[in-house]
């Protein structure tokens, strides 16, 4: 047996002060009301860092920062806010070994994704956007499309910098100034990156980063002096967002959940197709809003795929976030891991077959082994609802129409995927599916030039790209 | 008889297309994220000892004498000189020219001796010619022959042809091993290679290789993943282990470990022994022992330090 001896990335490469303060107009306070909360490291349970909570008080500063600052910020020409953006794009980049260990540290992803995929992406959305900034007027939104104004923007906990790039990017680049909260057990890659703002010149007030927890973000979103309104996370609490600014004349994007389905015909390309099923659904820990979480797979092909798939399972390292050759890494937090335990014990009861392959589970921390869920019905909840976890749920069709059917049948529409070696098939399917993005034969992907958004349940607006902008320009 | 004859061709055919296909970008993708694998320290000195012991060191020049040969077989007897504790390599590969010459000078090492035959590298000639290059090689002490398959005749679809003549090839090898070429650059997609894998293996193979090394794209990480899933799903559906070996171009440790990685993570255990993968290679091997002694002594010694041959 070849065994990999560990290989980790050194945790000093980044210094984490042991507290934090608001980054409000282009520099650190503590809050007003002296509130903190702490930010673990969810593969270990270690306390990485305090963090100030920011009370309404707070927030009012940097709503009042944002307002002051968006006059000089709107009035700069497109090229000029360009090289702010291009500036901050190569900062990320030459930092980008401090920050993808940071981001590991604190949202528990293997080193691997921080570092080839999520930090990649974040440069190049600030790349792709600083191109945007001067040449607005041909965006296809009319001749001298407008900034907004003051935009109040909440991110999640499982992508937390690539989040915050691709609100911020846009934003920045149409004009407008930014309020932005990031996830409560993920806020040091934002804070980070209020250091990267400072270190690029950027104006005072431009960008403004409080943490909190969600009241915080409630406030936020509610407060009167915001002009817009961008979220990405779970599906009930977009629902009171959009509840709490109805009437009010913000604009608003969501970016909420998803089931998506990720859909075999039997002339896929086998193994190719599991190494998309598996980055579909185990690709961060599966906490992914546009995870193929099920897999709908042709009847005739359901044995031989299965054996091919708990096969590859049972090679995935689950460990050690920081080792460079783990490929499935913690749960974000201890509330995360009691849904996703909960979600599946539900479908043990409800009579679906569960499997994981054999792993050893690190003692400390919060672990949750790759599973797969096989006999699994439309009735079955964890064929409805999102569980953001490493779990998988396998359906199983008899016809492309039926594929279809099922996989339009769920109350979201965020992403799906299509593996088939006939092309006409791939479109054909694509055409029918009810999805903000479809995957043929590839799972996952992202590109800061394509748009990404959701159907129904799954949200609205849409980010990334020429769409991307839209949504930030009146 | 003549129907039976278009049946099997036709049967033949319909499997090999049968065969699930290859996603060329899928398949890259998966080549490259299993590079980025980091085996350092205890993982690695064991990567580079496996490795010695799987490289097939090779010389196939139209310059070859039998000076060059001996001095070939004493490296692979006794790799670095200065440590004896270092493994031999796997074997020797040479022109059935120099069979005999290697024959004795590999005598009683343990270190196998193959041949290349069947008019390598082009594979154009008759098929008498090409078995009698087989059986001169088996008779000159040749235990493992490299044949190369008629790309010509698997590109114009000729499938029987490419079968008969692996057939004809393995029953002139006798007891020897054999080793069959795809020469995977010529073939020209990922379908291709899955099909002429089955299609070697179906004849006979003991071993498919990628490449001659004689041609523009030799053995790529890719190429080799397609080729061990073709012989996991091959042992799943018909029980026997089939080896492979990739070819040309594999020149420095950290290429050979990713290789090694490959193995771990598509077919598991039962291929890591250079019984069933080999290293069509040369120049490997001084890379190799340099990386080795790095590991033992700490620090890199020169290339001076390293014969060469």
């Amino acid at each position: 047996m070849f065994e990999y001896a560990p290989a980790p990335e050194s945790r000093s490469v980044v210094e984490i002060a042991s507290s934090y303060g608001l980054f409000i107009d282009g520099s650190f306070d503590g809050g007003k009301d002296g509130d903190v909360f702490k930010t673990v490291n969810p593969a270990t349970e270690e306390v990485l860092a305090e963090v100030a909570s920011a009370g309404p008080e707070d927030v009012d500063r940097a709503v009042a920062a944002a307002r002051r600052a968006f006059g000089t910020w709107s009035a700069l020409p497109g090229a000029e806010r360009a090289k702010y953006l291009f500036r901050i794009a190569r900062i990320i980049q030459e930092r980008s070994r401090e920050l993808a260990v940071l981001e590991s540290l604190d949202n528990g992803k293997p080193i691997r994704e921080s570092r080839d995929v999520d930090l990649p992406l974040v440069a190049a959305h600030f790349f792709y956007y600083a191109g945007w900034a001067d040449k607005l007027g041909h965006a296809g939104f009319g001749p001298d499309p407008r900034p907004l104004g003051v935009a109040a923007q909440v991110i999640p906990w499982n992508f937390p910098l690539l989040m915050l790039a691709w609100k911020v990017a846009p934003a920045l680049a149409t004009g407008n100034t930014v309020v932005l909260k990031p996830a409560e057990t993920t806020p040091l890659s934002a804070l980070f990156f209020a250091d990267v703002c400072r270190q690029a010149e950027l104006p005072a007030g431009v960008v403004n980063i409080v943490t909190g927890a969600g009241d915080t973000g409630a406030y936020l979103v509610a407060h009167p002096d915001v002009d817009k309104v961008a979220f990405t996370g779970s599906t009930e609490v977009g629902r009171e967002i959009a509840r709490s600014v109805s009437g009010t004349g913000k604009r608003l994007t969501l970016e909420l959940g998803g089931k998506a389905a990720n859909i075999v015909f039997d002339d896929a390309p086998i193994d190719q197709a599991v190494e998309g099923i598996v980055n579909g659904i185990f690709f961060n820990q599966g906490h992914v809003c546009c995870a193929g979480s099920r897999l709908l797979v042709q009847e005739s092909l359901f044995e031989p795929l299965m054996d091919s798939l708990k096969r590859r399972m049972a090679t995935l390292r689950v460990g050690d976030p920081l080792d460079k050759n783990t490929d499935v890494g913690a749960i974000n937090s201890a509330a995360q891991l009691t849904r996703i335990r909960e979600l599946s014990e539900i479908g043990s009861v409800e009579g679906a077959e569960r499997w994981s392959p054999e792993c050893q589970l690190p003692d400390r921390g919060f672990w949750f082994a790759p599973t797969i869920f096989t006999g699994v019905t439309q009735a079955h909840r964890i064929a409805r609802e999102e569980i953001f976890g490493p779990v998988l749920s396998v359906l199983t069709f008899r016809t492309p129409d039926e594929a279809v059917a099922k996989a339009n049948n769920t109350p979201y529409g965020l992403s799906a995927g299509i593996w088939s070696e006939k092309g006409s098939r791939i479109l054909a399917v694509a055409d029918q599916l009810r999805a903000g993005v479809v995957w043929a034969n590839t799972f996952n992907k992202f590109d800061p030039a394509s748009p990404f958004g959701g159907y129904k349940e799954s949200g609205y607006g849409r980010e990334g790209g020429r769409h991307g902008l839209e949504a930030y320009l009146a | 008889m003549t129907v039976t004859v278009s049946a099997a061709l036709s049967d033949l055919r319909s499997f090999l297309h049968g065969l699930p296909g290859v996603d060329k970008v899928g398949v890259e993708a998966r080549a490259a994220a299993l590079a980025t694998r980091s085996i350092k320290t205890s993982a690695k000195a064991e990567a580079i000892d496996l490795a010695i012991r799987m490289v097939d060191l090779t010389t196939l020049e139209g310059a070859d004498t039998p000076g060059k040969v001996r001095a070939l077989c004493a490296k692979a007897r006794r790799p670095d000189p200065a440590d004896p504790s270092c493994p031999p390599v796997a074997a020797i590969c040479v022109y059935p020219a120099m069979a005999r010459v290697a024959a004795a000078a590999l005598a009683g090492s343990g270190v196998h001796l193959a041949s290349v035959a069947t008019a390598f590298p082009s594979g154009q000639a008759p098929l008498e010619v090409k078995l009698a290059d087989t059986r001169d090689a088996v008779a000159a002490g040749a235990d493992e022959i490299d044949m190369v398959i008629s790309r010509g005749a698997f590109l114009a679809g000729d499938y029987t042809k490419v079968f008969d003549e692996i057939v004809a090839v393995k029953e002139a090898c006798g007891g020897a091993h054999l080793k069959v070429i795809l020469e995977t650059g010529e073939l020209g997609t990922y379908d291709n290679i899955r099909r002429a894998s089955w299609l070697a293996m179906l004849a006979g193979a003991d071993f498919i290789k990628t490449s001659t090394g004689k041609v523009a794209v030799n053995a790529t990480l890719p190429i080799t993943l397609v080729m061990l899933e073709a012989v996991r799903d091959f042992r799943e559906r018909h029980g026997r282990i089939i080896g492979v070996k990739p070819a040309g171009g594999i020149k420095t440790t950290k290429d050979a470990v990713k290789y090694l990685v490959l193995i771990n993570e598509t077919v598991g255990d039962d291929w890591l022994s250079p019984d069933r993968f080999r290293f069509g290679a040369s120049s490997l091997l001084n890379d190799l022992l340099m990386q080795r002694t790095k590991l033992t002594t700490g620090h890199y010694a020169g290339p001076d330090y390293f014969t060469l041959d």
